[in-house]
């Protein structure tokens, strides 16, 4: 019993999230480590039920459902509560979240319930004796942490992407359960959720990432920076916090120290000069590129591929030619 | 309004940090030190609403080692009244611990809202925080990217992936303050000579067990070094070919 692993689910708007998929993979291939089966908690308002089952594709073994209408919106009190009396209640050996935006204030409220530290942002995870140990990057990335969990049950949060959703179809048995107390009575309350662009690529999502920066010198000139994104069909657009800081770019789109921190497949800066406070945020991407005037640049230190001159003429040829590569 | 705001001592980031001996911390030897940026915000955020109430105390609590008193001036420079040191040396890396010591600290404490930074910059946890709102048993709102207070209540946003969320709580709270609700203050020159007749409490901190600890720092396997291409428009056609051949993104 105690080899079991919780995993938990996210949604939004009544569907899950790609990061729901992660989490019961993460459990998974836990459990699997030891023998033991996987049970996964959906909270969401009435008809999510309907998307549980997906779940078993993953790996869960048990789903358990918790429609209630207070559950719609983000519900962080309901959902801790939910969680950690379920952990209590099964005896588990690890409950494993993802840290997303709201993994990132949900998982520590669970750990804090069930009264142990939480392990967050973990890079990768896995089970050694009676111990948890997972990889943490810190300081900015620089550094990587190994760390070592001695409590029980271990409550670890998954940096989103780390690990990839890997089909693995269990025959799940989903299960309907009541709330822990009143999901409506939580003091704590989302009172709107505002949606973005559902066209527009999350940063945390998008396999490939076109950022701009200083050198774009303009705020107009971002539409270089979008129409190369577009191009590559499958691209978010990010930016630089000197840019966000201008009021050229919202700042959701920052990336860096003090912003999202992404590694996507591919990131191409444009006019970037590749300050630490940027590279914090994208320097573990897959594959670098950097467009600059100043073959000096720092950004040049840490991209796979460089291109010394002027942005405004080397994006709109770089744009052509994926558009072109593209069509093949 | 009373409130607290939990800060943490961090090194500076632009570094090419090294390994100590003991191959389970970073080589402190001529690190430079700060207030964790986000801490920075919190207090911040923290000062603007006593001021635009015209009333209140803004108390700075850290967790740390005896140097941690410098964060603690500096956020007395900044304007905080007092300031209180939990000694802990090291600071341990488990984040319940240190909550429990907070919680300890705080419990009691007539406070209407508890801040913290959303994430020290060095250990990246995020969750003392709402850890320390459990402890508490108080209304949290985490990674707040603006936050109101009025007629005890609260409104916060938080940024989700793509999206927003607005939140309403009931005070006394604990927020934890994301970039974005203020941009810290330079201590004035009056604030740095204020700031050392501030009263400065200090007393062990109570972390009770560590559960989790660091058994292994290391630095990231090295970039290979990158190449440049070439100059300018002429360059292109060869980046595309090796996106395509070589990183297969393409």
């Amino acid at each position: 019993m105690a080899n079991n692993v919780l995993a938990f689910a996210e949604s939004r708007g009544g569907d899950l999230r790609k990061v729901a998929y992660e989490s019961v993979t993460v459990a998974r291939v836990l459990a699997d480590a030891t023998g033991g089966d996987v049970h996964v908690v959906v909270a969401g308002p009435p008809g999510i039920a309907a998307k549980a089952g997906a779940l078993g594709t993953y790996g869960a073994d048990v789903v358990t459902v918790v429609e209630h209408a207070a559950f719609a919106d983000y519900n962080p009190e309901a959902l801790s509560a939910l969680l950690a009396d379920r952990a209590k209640s099964g005896g588990y050996r690890v409950v494993a979240l993802i840290a997303s935006a709201q993994g990132k204030d949900l998982a520590p409220r669970v750990a804090g319930k069930l009264g142990v530290p939480l392990a967050s942002d973990l890079t990768t995870v896995r089970l050694d004796g009676d111990k948890v140990v997972g990889t943490h990057p810190v300081n900015t990335g620089k550094v990587i942490a190994t760390v070592t969990l001695a409590a029980n049950p271990a409550v670890v949060s998954l940096r989103p992407g780390a690990v990839t959703a890997a089909e693995k179809p269990r025959s799940a048995r989903v299960e309907t359960a009541a709330p822990s107390g009143d999901p409506a009575a939580s003091r704590v309350k989302v009172t709107q959720t505002i949606a973005g662009n559902t066209a527009k690529l999350d940063l945390g999502d998008a396999p490939v990432i076109v950022s701009g920066g200083r050198g774009l010198k303009a705020p107009e000139n971002f539409k270089l920076v979008e129409d190369l994104a577009a191009a590559f069909g499958n691209a978010a657009v990010g930016a630089t916090r000197a840019v966000t800081d201008d009021g050229w770019r919202p700042h959701s789109d920052q990336i860096g120290q003090t912003g999202r921190q992404v590694s996507p497949n591919l990131y191409v800066a444009v006019g970037i000069s590749g300050a630490i406070q940027h590279l914090a945020g994208m320097r573990t991407s897959k594959t670098i590129v950097a467009i600059n005037k100043d073959p000096e640049a720092p950004i040049f230190k840490v991209a796979d591929y460089g291109i010394v001159g002027d942005v405004l003429e080397v994006v709109p040829a770089l744009t052509a030619a994926v558009k072109a590569a593209k069509a093949h | 309004m009373k409130i607290a705001v939990c800060i943490k001592r961090v090194p500076e980031m632009d570094v090419r940090f090294k390994i100590a001996p003991s191959g389970t911390s970073v080589d402190e030897t001529g690190l430079k030190w700060d207030m964790s940026d986000f801490d920075g915000y919190a207090v911040e955020a923290a000062l603007q609403m006593t001021e635009k109430l015209g009333s209140g105390e803004v108390v700075v609590v850290t967790v740390g080692p005896d140097a941690a008193q410098e964060t603690l001036r500096k956020a007395l420079s900044m304007g905080a009244a007092r300031a209180i040191h939990l000694k802990a040396d090291p600071i341990p890396f488990d984040n319940f611990a240190i909550a429990r010591a907070l919680a300890a600290e705080l419990q009691g404490g007539g406070y209407d809202l508890i801040l913290f930074g959303k994430m020290s910059i060095d250990s990246s946890n995020g969750a003392v925080g709402p850890i320390t709102a459990e402890l508490l048993n108080l209304p949290c709102v985490a990674a707040a990217s603006k936050l109101e207070v009025a007629n005890g209540k609260g409104t916060a946003r938080r940024e989700l992936e793509g999206a927003a969320e607005l939140l309403e709580f009931p005070l006394p709270a604990v927020v934890s303050i994301d970039e974005g609700v203020a941009r810290p203050r330079y201590p004035s020159l009056k604030g740095i000579m204020a700031a050392k007749k501030k009263p400065l409490e200090v007393k062990p901190a109570q972390l009770g067990d560590v559960r989790m600890t660091v058994s292994t720092m290391a630095l990231p396997p090295e970039r290979p070094p990158g190449r440049i291409l070439g100059d300018g428009v002429a360059a292109v056609p060869e980046l595309v070919r090796l996106l395509q051949t070589e990183a297969k993104v393409l």
